[in-house]
């Protein structure tokens, strides 16, 4: 591009030295200069105008050299316009190289430009599963209350799945949860059918009073379909404290709904029965979210701890008393983040895990 | 248990206009939970009315067939028809084509006109068929969808009807009426009665409950009856099997006759089929009053009857034409022929009521809910009656039922009642709870007045006396001894007399107040160990997933050791969902391959999943215990340690399954496929996030690549889980795409071994002194302990080495690599010289020549 620029000014101008005390030849050398350089459109052609008009050969280097050759009382004079005239055509070529290397370097960013909606995504997204998510949240609401988190094995002993919950061994309450044994039938282990025993555990290993969260995995022989799985993902909450309530629980389950829903969820209490409280309550909530409206819900169970529980546990029914409550991971993501069928949290395609990203 | 309305308007004030709707709305609010409703009207449109078959031509038809021609009359006689619409002929005679034969003329049948719609929304319109106008349809039960009766038309004759001609069938048959039906729960076996849902939908409403019960009058016996004997040997816990016997005796009766409408329209409401007059009384009784009842063909009886359990060996034929071995525990309802009877689960077939019955022995008893629940499930007879026995029936309701069921024989099948009734057992004490009224508004957090106890108690059912003060309930307020209805056997402690005044006072009256919890202390260390080591494999690009824990054997065998030859332990489940996955997982790895493979189906080959979940290992010692302490009371520690001791080991495994490619394509991208080490930086990742060093060495496992597998370590040396592709063998067979690469590890280890304190390094700001070695070494010699060789040697100025350059090739001799290192030295407290610098790394050569025989490359 610079060599075919034109370059003002060419070594045709050097034939003759203008005279050092001849302020209008000087003047015109310097107009030129300056002339020239503002004509050059590019470095490259600013460079050819600058070894014109300053370079040894240049009329005004030419000049400068007369000087020498001239008489002393016209030396001074001609030293100081030709140091003025060279002080402009200097300021002159610094002003005009800015410019130009400011418009090379615009020139090359924009040549830099790329189409960035074309920007590959090298790094995969990660993604975690939603119901690890909403256990984890659920999880952080009851820490935010002072309650602790409690787990305990997915294999456990039939005696802390029931006998220790109260369901008597004849009892068709026993029937209510349809259970997974295991091999042999005399060691008493089955795959806990809901995370009641890591409610007992808690009552015998910790210091009372209890306000502990029991998340996890529970299994029960279900068949797969779009509404129910053997394996799901359950949170009950215990509190073993002096003087609860019915109406303690209720608060606790208002408290939490409303940090989960929104301030306008509800919490309704139906009876119903469950061998581990007494008395026992069927729990609904009003889901002002809901999809097609806000409506009541049916989400778990609870009630006030059953006294053979505490006293399975060593823990004194007339000194304490506690509630508890149970409710489904899976049945809030289908009614919270409206997840039509179980099995897709279940089959593992990672377009369902990929869609909540890290959050739910 | 479904409720026909017209049943229980009978006993509860249940508003005109109330559907099975509102009535359920009512009942949820004590506690019993809709289920469904069953109306036939949803499903049926009239004119549907009775008609006479006038006349009848049988037309044989070119197909095979033969249709009738009949008139049919659907208005009385002299009458003429008051309905108009497009095919009803204003004579009040219709005629129809009907494919049945099993009708004559004369016979007053169920006719649906032009205009009536049947179940399936089948609309009955005039149609052209067979050279005729067919003007309606002639229909079945079947067609009514009352039935699955396939014999044919349904004559009303036969059921014992002749009504007026154009009568509304609908009306007739109690098409009308309609079911709810609720869910009982298990302590509620009262509510398995009419009886009782009539009472809870007094409760729910505060409307006037009649008992059924007072609406029998039993006969005062004139002597006792058939002879009856409690023999029971085995009690179980200590409780006699039979704790009532009533029979009584109905002769002459015609078991042939029909089944009144009435009673067949509820009990088929009610999901109860019709067999025959004599069981579908027993069946509407044991349904209106709770109480199961048995009928027996009394001239089949032979000899007393003895309730006795089951000898080992004996055998009974059930009225479902099975034969029964029978268990000693058994309890057993027997003549002198032997069995007659599974107590309260099944009678037995040799001494059922048939046609030809005219004798009739009613059994009303009261049987142990223990031994009837056991009988149940060794025999898998779930049946009404076990469902009642097993849940408690009132023990005061056994003679009254029974007579109902005599008053309805006589009544209805025209028998005679004998004035005679057994009735031998023991009354059982009634049950007396203490209760303070305090006690009661202290745990549900309402002030309950006097007046609410005394009421809610009293319309359950029990009576009140002011109590001495028992035990040491804490609360204060008035002191109640009270006495639960008999049929209330749920009723055994203050808590449930606390619910049942909760109940009836409303649920909905309960205040909310916030207790609050002492301070917590945050999640615990290891819960947040697990948090961040998941986030950062999703972070890390991965997505997690959550397989069941179910697998198969032979997956377990592959993945859950390394060693193909090492026995290994596993949990086989007593009752898998399927048999191919009938163990529990000693692996992540067989889960997450399956999901890849469903991801692979559908579309998605380049994946990156991860789980993190327990596997079960056994490790061969005991199982359990058959020892399974008694409930309600704190097992002694040593119960409890054999209880915590007998489960099988079920840590924490993470495991993850990269396949196919790294990123998505893209443009001006290349993505990379991923590789061993990929899996391998996934578990330095892990160790990473918890602040633990992870060891690897060349490892070995049967589902990995024998030479691209990483053997992961704790600096212990205990082994935490393996990385790398896996087996191109195991791969193939699974369909998978080759190169795929997998880590398990075990995150319990890993967190187990996390600092409790890091201890801050100090940080030198002198110059850095770097040095680069190549090592000429055996080529089976790992890097890293090459790498370790130089760094013990180097002391004390060694900031950090690191492998640059593995090259094996020309010039260096067969069966030899070459390895490069920078070595960066530093001081804490100057700047060193070339002459320190290279004094150690000559000291680290020194150390890695003498252990490995390196070699400086020339």
């Amino acid at each position: 591009m610079s060599e075919n620029t034109e370059t003002p000014g060419s070594p045709g101008i050097t034939a003759s030295a203008p005279d050092p005390t001849d302020d209008g030849a000087i003047g015109a050398a310097v107009e030129h200069a300056v002339a020239a350089f503002a004509a050059a459109s590019t470095l490259d052609g600013l460079k050819a105008a600058r070894l014109a008009h300053t370079g040894e050969k240049s009329p005004l280097s030419l000049a400068n050299r007369g000087i020498g050759a001239l008489a002393k009382e016209q030396k001074a004079a001609a030293g100081k316009l030709m140091g003025a005239s060279r002080g402009r055509v200097n300021k002159a070529l610094t002003a005009r190289t800015a410019e130009l290397e400011a418009q090379d370097a615009a020139r090359i960013l924009l040549e830099e430009t790329v189409d960035v909606t074309a920007a590959p995504r090298r790094r995969r997204a990660g993604a975690r599963h939603p119901l690890s998510t909403l256990q984890e949240r659920v999880s952080d609401i009851f820490v935010g209350m002072g309650w602790e988190i409690a787990e305990g094995p997915e294999l456990e002993s039939e005696w802390f799945n029931f006998d220790a919950l109260n369901f008597k061994p004849d009892h068709p309450a026993r029937e209510m949860q349809d259970t997974f044994f295991v091999e042999p039938p005399q060691a008493h282990l089955v795959l806990r059918t809901h995370t009641s025993p890591v409610q007992v555990r808690s009552m015998l290993e910790r210091e009372l009073p209890i306000y502990v969260l029991c998340p996890g995995k529970v299994f029960r022989t279900d068949e797969l379909d779009a509404t129910h799985t053997p394996v799901f993902h359950q949170f009950e909450g215990l509190a073993i404290d002096r003087n609860l309530s019915m109406a303690d629980l209720l608060g606790t389950l208002e408290h939490f709904t409303r940090q989960l829903f929104g301030d306008e969820a509800k919490v309704r209490l139906r009876p119903n029965y469950f061998p581990f409280t007494e008395p026992s309550a069927e729990l609904d909530i009003w889901h002002p979210g809901a999809k097609g409206g806000a409506r009541w819900i049916e989400w778990g169970g609870c009630g006030m701890v059953n006294a053979n529980v505490l006293r399975a546990a060593g823990i004194d029914p007339e000194i304490y008393s506690g509630f508890a409550f149970g409710m489904g991971i899976e049945r809030a993501l289908m009614f919270r983040n409206e997840v039509g069928d179980m099995r897709d949290m279940i089959e593992g395609d990672v377009r369902f895990s990929e869609h909540f990203g890290m959050e739910i | 248990m479904r409720i026909p309305l017209s049943w229980l308007r009978e006993y509860a004030q249940v508003p005109a206009e109330a559907h099975a709707e509102d009535v359920m709305a009512e009942l949820v609010k004590v506690g019993l939970e809709e289920e469904a409703v069953h109306r036939p009207m949803d499903q049926l449109q009239g004119p549907i009315v009775v008609g006479q078959v006038l006349s009848l031509v049988k037309e044989p038809q070119t197909n095979g067939k033969t249709i009738n021609w009949c008139e049919v009359r659907v208005v009385p006689e002299g009458q003429r028809q008051a309905l108009t619409g497009d095919g009803i002929d204003p004579s009040g005679v219709q005629g129809i084509v009907c494919g049945a034969h099993n009708f004559e003329v004369g016979d007053k049948v169920v006719v649906t006109l032009p205009g009536a719609v049947l179940p399936g929304d089948f609309r009955i319109s005039p149609r052209k068929t067979y050279g005729h106008v067919s003007a309606g349809m002639i229909a079945s039960v079947r067609e009514l969808g009352i039935g699955e009766d396939h014999d044919g038309i349904l004559v009303l004759g036969t059921l014992g009807l002749d009504p007026e001609l154009g009568t509304d069938a609908l009306e007739l048959l109690g098409l009308y009426d309609e079911a709810a039906e609720i869910n009982v729960t298990p302590d509620r076996g009262y509510c398995f009665s009419i009886r009782g849902v009539a009472r809870e939908y007094a409760h729910a409403t505060g409307t006037v409950f009649t008992d059924p019960a007072d609406g029998v009058n039993v006969t005062a016996a004139s002597g006792p009856g058939y002879p009856v004997q409690l023999q029971d040997e085995a009690p179980i816990y200590g409780k006699p099997g039979c704790g009532r016997f009533v029979a009584r005796t109905v002769r002459g009766v015609d078991a042939t006759a029909p089944t009144p409408t009435w009673m067949s329209s509820r009990l088929r409401l009610a999901g109860v089929r019709s067999i025959s007059l004599a069981v579908d009384i027993s069946n509407y009784v044991m349904w209106e009053l709770g109480q199961p009842l048995h009928c027996y063909d009394a001239d089949k009886l032979s000899g007393d009857i003895v309730v006795r359990r089951a000898r080992s060996g004996e055998k009974l034929e059930t009225l479902d034409g099975k034969v029964r071995a029978l268990d000693a525990e058994d309890l057993l309802i027997s003549d002198d022929s032997g069995g007659i009877g599974i107590a309260g689960v099944m009678g037995g077939a040799a001494t059922e009521v048939s046609a030809g019955t005219t004798n009739v022995l009613i059994e009303a008893a009261h049987f142990d809910e223990v031994s009837i629940g056991r009988s149940r499930r060794r025999h898998k007879l779930p049946s009404e009656a076990s469902k009642r026995f097993e849940r408690g029936v009132d023990w005061q309701i056994a003679d009254v039922a029974a007579q109902r069921v005599v008053d309805l024989l006589v009544e209805l099948a025209g028998g005679t009642a004998e004035t005679t009734v057994t009735d031998v057992g023991t009354k059982p004490a009634p049950i007396v709870i203490g209760l303070s009224g305090g006690y009661a508004s202290a745990r549900i957090g309402i002030d309950f007045t006097d007046q609410q106890i005394a009421t809610a108690l009293s319309d359950i059912g029990a009576t009140l006396t002011p109590g001495a003060v028992q035990g040491t309930q804490s609360a204060v307020g008035n002191w109640y001894d009270v006495t639960v209805p008999s049929w209330r056997p749920d009723l055994e402690t203050r808590d449930d007399l606390t619910e049942e005044i909760a109940r009836l006072v409303g649920y909905d009256k309960i205040p909310a107040t916030l207790p609050v919890a002492p301070p917590g202390r945050g999640l615990t260390r290891v819960q947040q160990q697990r948090r961040r080591l998941v986030q950062a494999l999703a972070d890390a690009g991965l997505t997690e997933v959550l397989a069941y824990p179910f697998a198969a054997k032979s997956d377990n065998e592959k993945f859950g050791t390394a060693d193909a030859d090492a026995p290994q332990q596993m949990i086989k489940l007593a009752n898998p969902i399927s048999e191919e996955q009938g163990y529990l997982r000693t692996s992540i790895l067989p889960g997450l391959i399956e999901i890849a493979r469903r991801n692979h189906s559908r579309g998605f080959r380049d994946l990156a999943v991860f789980e993190a979940g327990l596997v079960f290992l056994p490790d061969g010692g005991p199982l359990g215990t058959d020892h399974i302490p008694p409930l309600g009371i704190r097992p002694p520690e040593a119960v409890l340690d054999t209880l915590y001791d007998g489960l099988p080991e079920q840590p924490l495994h993470i495991g993850a399954v990269l396949t196919g490619k790294d990123s998505p394509l893209a443009a001006g991208h290349s993505a990379r496929a991923w590789d061993y080490a990929d899996a391998l930086d996934l578990a330095r990742l892990a160790g990473d996030v918890l602040g633990v060093e992870i060891v690897v060495s060349q490892g070995s496992h049967q589902a990995f690549h024998p030479g691209r597998t990483a053997a992961l370590s704790l600096r212990s040396g205990e082994l935490i889980g393996y990385a790398g592709e896996l087996h191109p063998k195991l791969l193939a067979e699974l369909d998978m795409p080759a190169r795929s690469v997998a880590l398990e590890l075990d995150a319990d280890k890993l967190f187990n071994e996390a600092p409790d304190v890091i201890v801050a390094k100090h940080l030198s700001t002198f110059p850095i002194a770097t040095q680069d070695v190549a090592l000429v070494v055996p080529a089976e010699v790992p890097a890293i302990q090459v790498l370790e060789a130089l760094r013990s040697g180097a002391g004390e100025l060694l900031e950090d080495v690191a492998l640059f350059d593995d090259y094996r090739g020309p010039g260096l001799g067969e069966g030899k690599k070459s390895l490069a290192f920078g070595l960066r030295f530093r001081a804490p407290d100057r700047t060193l010289t070339a002459e320190e610098a290279s004094a150690a790394r000559e000291a680290a050569v020194a150390v890695a020549a003498e252990r490995f025989g390196a070699v400086l490359r020339a």
